[in-house]
């Protein structure tokens, strides 16, 4: 895709735009575009088969400015308007469903009017704020006085499936399980799920109005704690929307300890999943070894870098610590044992046929429906989506470093395992590759506010997809817009339709293969 | 399946002593004898994320990992509130989970313990009070045993589960 095709097909379609620019947010172009053509610019990407990645609004003098984020072929597109006070903006579900709960979002947090959006339901609001406040609005304030006890939200109006034989089962927010909270519901007939309905929100912590007013330091330790198991992914995705809006460039060797951490979180998160998923269908054996292996790798973590999770070792022009030089040669060959170890795990898994019964064709996910959800991380990899940040739209120091992106199309349960498997062992290599390279230096650039407003974009690879992340300054260099968009937005509609058809006792298995993100979601 | 019980003796057992240092390991002993004398041989858990990043659910699932083997203590964790002795909490309790946490320490029988997790749980850490977060989680329900940390580690957690025993006997 490029962007002039783009443009000319916009133009083409009758389409004023007011002006692009290749500069404001890079490494996207934006696109300025009225807001009644809005909808119009949606039809005209979705046609050159342009994946929706992200909305987010913000709160202008006299209205609201509205960002859509836009990728083919590795280039972004960041799509602009301006929506004046009680307009309506045409909405992008029609032509794109995951356009759906982003839009609803940025209308429950900013009272952004949509028209034509086919569901008039809250989605992050429940009820403990009243319908017409919007928190995120500069007139709202963080800590409101009075707030009483929170109502239930059990008035929820789910949707319903009626017939001889259907069953509904509620399911959450509080789980069986050591897990997120998040309401499902099922309508099934005896075991077969014919609707599953999800309902967030419930780890709604008010992220983004938390964000704004503080300093580049407070913003990526909030970031980092998005969703804590990928502390080093939203920091990073954070920090580098942070450095470019203020054009500082972190030394080489802080980029490099980046990607190592990185990679790390990566490998740390796939062993727990792997092992997981196979204990959900009672393959405890799994379980045992990839949790030993997961926490000695976390121990060494620890060791290399003071944390367990690497929570705030990404900080705004760099990393807060230095890998010490026999640390490094530790963690290869770590790395190089561990990739052996699991792969040779791996084979005792796909040697029995009792977990391959469970796993294949459970949860599927067809590589159409995965493109029409814009999909991405291992639940797009493994459904034919073979779109990975670190390759298609390198950012240093993955523009010198070759990476594989494994891909399927089988998209059932056991793709969104093997994707795991085969990724581990790609960043144990990346490990090795990044450490034979690692560069001298300093590991932190001194922050500098910029001198004017200033916006940036972070686009990064976390460890379940892309992570696209906006970060506005004041003239102050105060943020005053934060908006963290993590995979899970795209992944937990996946969820709902690769359950439909299966059995209510597969739900876990298929939860846990997609492992969305609820924090992240939520914000 | 011959080469899954090579891999199984190969590995041979990893759990750890408990932990070595002598007021953790005394307590590590005390707490099997109160385990056995006040709660019939088993303590049980009921995990309630209230609004946590997930951070701290990482390291709780660790306690579960062949290191810790939180079991051999004779704790473990339970699916439901009426099963449990314990709520352990997590997260600021955000205000969409205010209710469901209040109803599930309803749920639980008494006599109950709740243990606050984490730094959000102690004070509300990095989210504190606002909107959409009621802090910590001694706002919404009693809570008797605090364990700090961001995360707070698999061993902080387990000394902070010891703790709470030696209080409630």
């Amino acid at each position: 895709m490029s962007v002039a095709a783009f443009i000319e097909a916009c133009r083409a379609a009758g389409l004023g735009l007011l002006g692009t620019d290749s500069d404001a947010l890079r490494p996207a172009t934006t696109v300025d575009v009225a807001a009644p053509d809005w909808a119009a610019a949606a039809r005209v990407a979705r046609a050159l088969d342009l994946r929706w990645a992200a909305l987010w609004a913000d709160e202008v003098a006299d209205g609201l400015r509205v960002h859509c984020c836009l990728e083919g072929g590795g280039r972004y597109l960041v799509l602009r308007t301006h929506v004046a006070e009680g307009e309506a903006l045409p909405s992008h579900t029609p032509i794109y469903p995951a356009a759906d709960r982003p839009e609803r979002h940025a209308r429950d947090l900013l009272g952004l009017q949509l028209a034509d959006h086919p569901d008039p339901r809250r989605w992050t609001r429940h009820a403990a704020w009243p319908a017409e406040v919007h928190p995120l609005r500069g007139d709202r304030p963080l800590r409101p006085e009075g707030l009483g006890p929170t109502p239930t939200d059990h008035h929820y109006p789910f949707v319903q499936a009626e017939g001889r034989g259907i069953v509904e089962i509620p399911v959450g927010p509080v789980h069986a399980g050591i897990i997120e909270p998040g309401h499902f519901r099922f309508q099934a007939v005896g075991e077969i799920v014919l609707n599953l309905e999800e309902r967030l929100g419930y780890v709604h912590k008010g992220i983004e109005k938390l964000a704004v007013g503080r300093d580049a330091e407070g913003l990526a330790r909030l970031a980092g704690r998005v969703s804590g198991d990928s502390t080093v992914a939203h920091a990073w995705a954070a920090c580098q929307a942070l450095e470019r809006a203020a054009g500082i460039e972190p030394p080489p060797r802080a980029i490099w300890l980046r990607a190592l951490m990185a990679e790390r979180e990566r490998i740390a998160n796939h062993l727990g999943d792997i092992g997981a998923i196979c204990n959900d269908v009672g393959f405890a054996f799994a379980q045992y070894q990839l949790t030993r292996l997961k926490e000695a790798w976390v121990r060494a973590s620890a060791a290399a870098f003071g944390h367990r999770l690497m929570m705030d070792r990404v900080v705004p022009g760099g990393v807060a610590v230095d890998l010490a030089a026999e640390a490094g040669a530790v963690m290869a060959a770590q790395a190089r044992a561990l990739a052996e170890e699991v792969a040779a795990i791996v084979a005792i898994l796909e040697d029995s046929e009792s977990l391959e019964d469970r796993l294949m064709t459970t949860g599927r996910l067809a590589p159409e429906q995965a493109r029409l959800l814009g999909a991405v991380g291992y639940v797009g990899k493994a459904s034919g989506q073979a779109f990975d940040v670190r390759r298609d739209a390198p950012y240093a120091p993955y523009d010198r470093l070759p990476v594989e992106v494994p891909c399927y199309r089988a998209g059932d349960v056991a793709a969104r395992a093997k994707i795991r498997a085969d990724e581990i062992g790609i960043s144990a290599r990346l490990i090795a590759a990044l450490l034979e390279t690692l560069p001298d230096g300093p590991v932190r650039a001194p922050w500098r506010s910029p001198p004017a407003p200033a916006e940036g974009l972070g686009i990064i690879e976390g460890w379940r997809g892309e992570i696209i992340t906006y970060v506005r300054l004041d003239r102050e260099g105060r943020v005053a817009r934060f908006f963290p968009r993590d995979p899970s937005w795209l992944t937990w509609p996946a969820l709902e339709l690769l359950l439909q058809g299966n059995i209510v006792p597969d739900f876990p298995v298929c939860n846990k293969s997609v492992n969305g993100s609820y924090s992240g979601q939520d914000l | 399946m011959l080469r899954l019980f090579g891999k199984i003796l190969r590995t041979g057992i990893v759990t750890e002593a408990p932990p070595r240092d002598d007021e953790i390991a005394a307590l590590g002993a005390e707490v099997k004898g109160l385990v056995q004398r006040h709660f019939g041989g088993s303590l049980a858990i009921r995990e309630v994320d209230a609004g946590s990043c997930n951070g701290c659910e990482l390291e709780i699932h660790a306690l579960n990992n062949p290191y810790y083997d939180l079991e051999r203590y004779g704790v473990h964790f339970v699916a439901s509130p009426r099963h449990a002795d314990v709520l352990l909490v997590t997260g600021p309790v955000s205000r969409h989970m205010e209710a469901a946490l209040r109803r599930t320490w309803e749920a639980v029988p008494a006599p109950k313990w709740v243990i606050a997790a984490g730094q959000c749980a102690c004070d509300g850490g990095e989210f504190g009070v606002s909107y959409a977060s009621c802090g910590a989680v001694e706002n919404v329900i009693p809570v008797d045993v605090r364990i700090p940390g961001c995360p707070p580690t698999p061993r902080d957690l387990l000394a902070g589960i010891l703790a709470l025993m030696r209080r409630a006997a």
